[in-house]
C-alpha cells in the first residue's frame, strides 16, 4: 500500500478576472519513505499541492480531487478535528523562510513542546527533555540554553534546524520540504540538506523535496516530479530523468543548468509560465516549446504512462514515431523543428 | 532599556512647560476675569473690583503673573482655587477617583467589546459581521460624544425609563468616600441598593465614554488581526495541528495585539477629553465636569493646576505603555 495517493488534484482560486487554477490535475503515489523531488518554475503550483495535501491552501482557494489518501485514510471525508490529528503528527511540512515561519512571540521550547503536548500528550518535564533531545538530533548546540531562545535571536540556519525538530518531533511518516534551504547561505543549504537526508534514512520517511533547484534534486530524491502552470509535466526516477529528459520542458530546464552549459551563455526559457489570461487552449508549454505543433497547441495532453513514469506530452523526446508524429501533425512547421 | 526610559523622562520636562504656557495664557484670553463673575448679574463697583483683582495678585502684567506661577508650581504649590479658596490639589483628590472610576470601566467595556469584534470581523472577513462590526464601528467613531450621550438618556432613561439620568448614585443613599470610587464604597456600604445604585448610574456614562476608544480599538484589532492572519508563523501553527482556537487565540492574538497596545495607551488621551463631555451631559461629579465649570467661572488656578495634573498622568500611563511593550514583544525586550 503506497503512503501516500493523489488523484487529479485541482486547486483553485477565485479571483476578479475568473477562476485561477493553481493545481491541475495532479496525480502521484508515495511509497513509504521514498524521497520525491517536485520541480518546476515559480508559480507552477508545486507548493501549493503539498499544501493542499496538509489541509493549508489559503483562503479563498478550493481543493478537489478524486482521491486523497494518506496512510491508508481518505483525506477528503475526513473531519477537521480528525484531521488536525493527523498533520504535524505523521504528515509535518517545513518551509521556505525560517525565521519567519516561527512565532516571534514565544520561545523555542514552547513552540517545541506545543506540538509534543498535542500529539504526543506529554507532560511540562517529558516535553522538555524530548525537545532537548529533537534539538541535539538536528545539530543545535547547547541545546538546553536554546530552548528560552526566541526566533529572532537564533540565525535562520539555526530556526531551520528547528523547524526541522519541530517537523519530526512525533516521529511522521511523510516530511514535506518546501524549498528548505533557498533562503539559507550556501554552505549553510549544504548542512541543511544533509541534515535532512540523514533523519530520511534513519527513521525511513517519506520526503516530498519541492525546489526549483534542480542540484538539489540530483542530490536527494529517487524520483522527479517536473511541474509546469499547475501540472505534471513528467514524472520519472531521477536517474533516468537526468540522463534522458523525455519531456521538452525537462530538457529545457536541465540545459538551463550552469554546469551543463556549452559555450559562454546560459541557455534560458524564452516566454513566462502562463498566467490567468494567457492560459493557451493545446498543452500549457506549448507557446515556449520549441517544439510545439498545431496538434499540440490545440489539444491539450493527457498525463500518460511513459519511460518507467508518466508524462505529459503529445512528442516525447525518446519516441522513435516522434518526428514522423510532428511531421503529420504539422506539414510546415516540421523542418523548423528537426 | 534604561536609556529608553530616560530619553522618554527627558520629553516630560518640554511637555510640561508646553501645559503651562497654554494653561495660563489661554483661559487669560477669555474675557472677563474671576471677580466679573463671581460678582455675576449684580455687577460689582469698579474700586472694588480693582482691590479685589490686586488681592489675587492679578493687577500686575502678565509675564510677572506667569513667573511667579511656574516658582509656586517648582515649589510643589498649585494654588487655591479663587472660588472656593480650596487647594487646587485638595479639589483634584476628592473629584479624581470619578473620573478614574468612569474612565476604567469605559476602557474596560471597549476592550471587552471591541478586541473580540475585532478578532472575529478578522477571522470572518467580508462577511455579514465584519462589515456589520466595521459599519458600526465608523459610526461610533464619528458620533459626537453630546448628542450620542442625549440620544441615549433620551432613549433609555426618558422613553424607557431603564437607568436614571444623571450623578453617580441615588439621592437616597449616602456613602462615606473611602476609597472614592463608588463602586467599591457602596459594595462595602450598609446600604442595600447602593451598589445597584451606582452601578446602573455607570450603565450610560460607561457607554457613551467608551464608544470612541471602542471603535478605534476593533478597527485596530481586525486590521492588526488580518495582517498577523496572513504571516508564515500562523501556517506553520496549522501544519503543527493546533485547533483553529489555539491558533487564533495564542498565536495570532499574541502577535496581533502590540499595535493594539499601542492604541490603548493613546485611547487614555481621548478618554479624558471625552471624560469633560461626558460628565458635563451627566452631570458626574469629576474632573472633567470640574474643569468646565473653572473655565466658566475663569477660576485661573483650577484650570491651570487641573491641567498639569491632567497632563501628567496621561504622560505617566502612556510611558507605561511603552514600558509594557517589552514584556508583548521579546523583539523590544532584547534589543534595548
Amino acid at each position: 500500500m503506497a503512503l501516500l495517493e493523489i488523484e487529479n488534484l485541482s486547486v483553485e482560486f477565485p479571483t476578479q478576472g475568473g477562476i485561477m487554477r493553481a493545481v491541475d490535475g495532479v496525480s502521484l503515489k508515495l511509497e513509504e519513505g521514498e524521497v520525491l523531488g517536485v520541480v518546476g518554475e515559480s508559480g507552477s503550483g508545486k507548493s501549493v499541492t503539498m499544501l493542499a495535501l496538509m489541509g493549508l491552501v489559503p483562503f479563498p482557494g478550493k481543493v478537489k480531487a478524486d482521491k486523497l489518501v494518506f496512510n491508508g485514510r481518505n483525506l477528503l471525508t475526513m473531519s477537521d478535528s480528525e484531521r488536525r490529528k493527523l498533520t504535524g503528527k505523521d504528515v509535518a511540512m517545513i518551509f521556505q523562510e525560517p525565521t519567519t515561519s516561527l512565532n516571534p512571540c514565544f520561545t523555542i521550547g514552547f513552540q517545541l513542546a506545543e506540538t509534543l503536548r498535542l500529539h504526543e500528550g506529554m507532560d511540562r518535564k517529558a516535553a522538555h527533555r524530548r525537545s532537548i533531545e529533537l534539538l541535539e538530533q538536528v545539530g543545535i548546540p547547547s541545546a538546553e540554553s536554546r530552548l528560552s531562545a526566541y526566533p529572532h535571536q537564533l540565525s535562520g540556519g539555526m530556526n531551520q534546524r528547528v523547524m526541522i525538530a519541530m517537523a519530526i518531533a512525533c516521529n511522521p511518516k511523510l516530511l514535506i520540504a518546501d524549498e528548505p534551504t533557498t533562503a539559507l547561505d550556501v554552505t549553510i543549504q549544504a548542512q541543511i540538506l544533509d541534515l535532512l537526508m540523514n533523519l530520511q534514512k534513519e527513521r525511513n520517511m517519506g520526503l516530498v523535496m519541492i525546489t526549483h533547484n534542480m542540484g538539489v534534486v540530483a542530490e536527494t530524491a529517487k524520483r522527479v516530479m517536473v511541474m509546469y502552470a499547475g501540472q505534471i509535466m513528467e514524472e520519472r526516477a531521477a536517474e533516468d530523468l537526468f540522463a534522458s529528459p523525455q519531456h521538452p520542458y525537462t530538457a529545457a530546464l536541465l540545459a538551463a543548468l550552469p554546469e551543463r552549459s556549452e559555450g559562454g551563455r546560459l541557455a534560458t526559457i524564452p516566454g513566462v509560465v502562463p498566467g490567468l489570461y494567457d492560459r493557451p487552449k493545446g498543452c500549457l508549454f506549448s507557446p515556449r516549446c520549441a517544439y510545439a505543433t498545431d496538434h499540440s497547441r490545440n489539444v491539450r495532453p493527457e498525463l500518460r504512462p511513459w519511460a518507467g513514469g508518466q508524462i505529459r506530452c503529445h512528442y516525447p523526446l525518446g519516441d522513435p514515431s516522434r518526428e514522423a508524429n510532428m511531421k503529420k501533425d504539422n506539414p510546415l512547421g516540421a523542418e523548423a523543428a528537426s | 532599556m534604561l536609556r529608553f526610559i530616560l530619553t522618554r523622562l527627558s520629553l516630560i520636562i518640554p511637555t510640561f512647560i508646553g501645559i503651562t504656557l497654554v494653561a495660563f495664557f489661554l483661559i487669560r484670553l477669555v474675557p472677563g476675569d474671576p471677580i466679573e463673575t463671581m460678582a455675576g448679574e449684580r455687577g460689582i463697583d469698579a474700586a472694588r473690583h480693582e482691590q479685589l483683582k490686586k488681592d489675587f495678585g492679578l493687577d500686575r502684567p502678565l509675564i510677572v503673573q506667569y513667573g511667579y506661577y511656574i516658582e509656586r508650581v517648582l515649589h510643589g504649590d498649585l494654588g487655591k482655587s479663587i472660588v472656593t479658596r480650596e487647594t487646587v490639589l485638595n479639589e483634584f483628590q476628592s473629584l479624581f477617583p470619578a473620573t478614574v472610576e468612569l474612565a476604567l470601566c469605559a476602557i474596560i467595556f471597549a476592550l471587552l467589546v471591541g478586541i473580540p469584534a475585532g478578532i472575529i470581523a478578522a477571522v470572518r472577513r467580508n462577511s455579514i459581521f465584519d462589515h456589520g462590526v466595521m459599519g458600526i464601528s465608523l459610526t461610533g467613531y464619528s458620533m459626537p460624544i453630546f448628542w450620542w450621550g442625549l440620544i441615549l438618556i433620551l432613549l433609555f432613561s426618558v422613553q424607557l425609563g431603564w437607568t436614571p439620568v444623571s450623578g453617580r448614585i441615588d439621592v437616597l443613599y449616602y456613602i462615606e468616600p473611602v476609597t472614592g470610587f463608588l463602586l467599591i464604597d457602596s459594595w462595602f456600604s450598609e446600604d442595600e441598593g447602593a451598589f445597584l445604585s451606582a452601578v446602573g448610574h455607570l450603565i450610560l456614562p460607561t457607554i457613551v465614554l467608551g464608544t470612541q476608544p471602542l471603535a478605534t480599538i476593533a478597527r485596530m484589532t481586525r486590521s492588526a488581526m488580518l495582517e498577523v492572519l496572513g504571516e508564515d508563523y500562523i501556517r506553520t501553527a496549522k501544519a503543527k495541528g493546533l485547533s483553529r482556537f489555539r491558533v487564533i487565540f495564542l498565536h495570532a492574538l499574541r502577535n496581533a495585539l502590540i499595535p493594539v497596545v499601542t492604541v490603548i495607551g493613546l485611547q487614555i488621551g481621548v478618554l479624558f477629553t471625552g471624560a469633560i463631555l461626558t460628565e458635563t451631559i451627566f452631570s458626574w461629579p469629576g474632573i472633567g465636569k470640574w474643569l468646565i465649570e473653572a473655565i466658566f467661572r475663569r477660576d485661573y488656578p483650577v484650570l491651570q493646576g487641573g491641567l498639569l495634573l491632567v497632563g501628567a498622568i496621561v504622560m505617566s500611563v502612556n510611558l507605561l505603555v511603552d514600558l509594557t511593550y517589552g514584556f508583548i514583544n521579546p523583539r523590544i525586550r532584547h534589543n534595548r
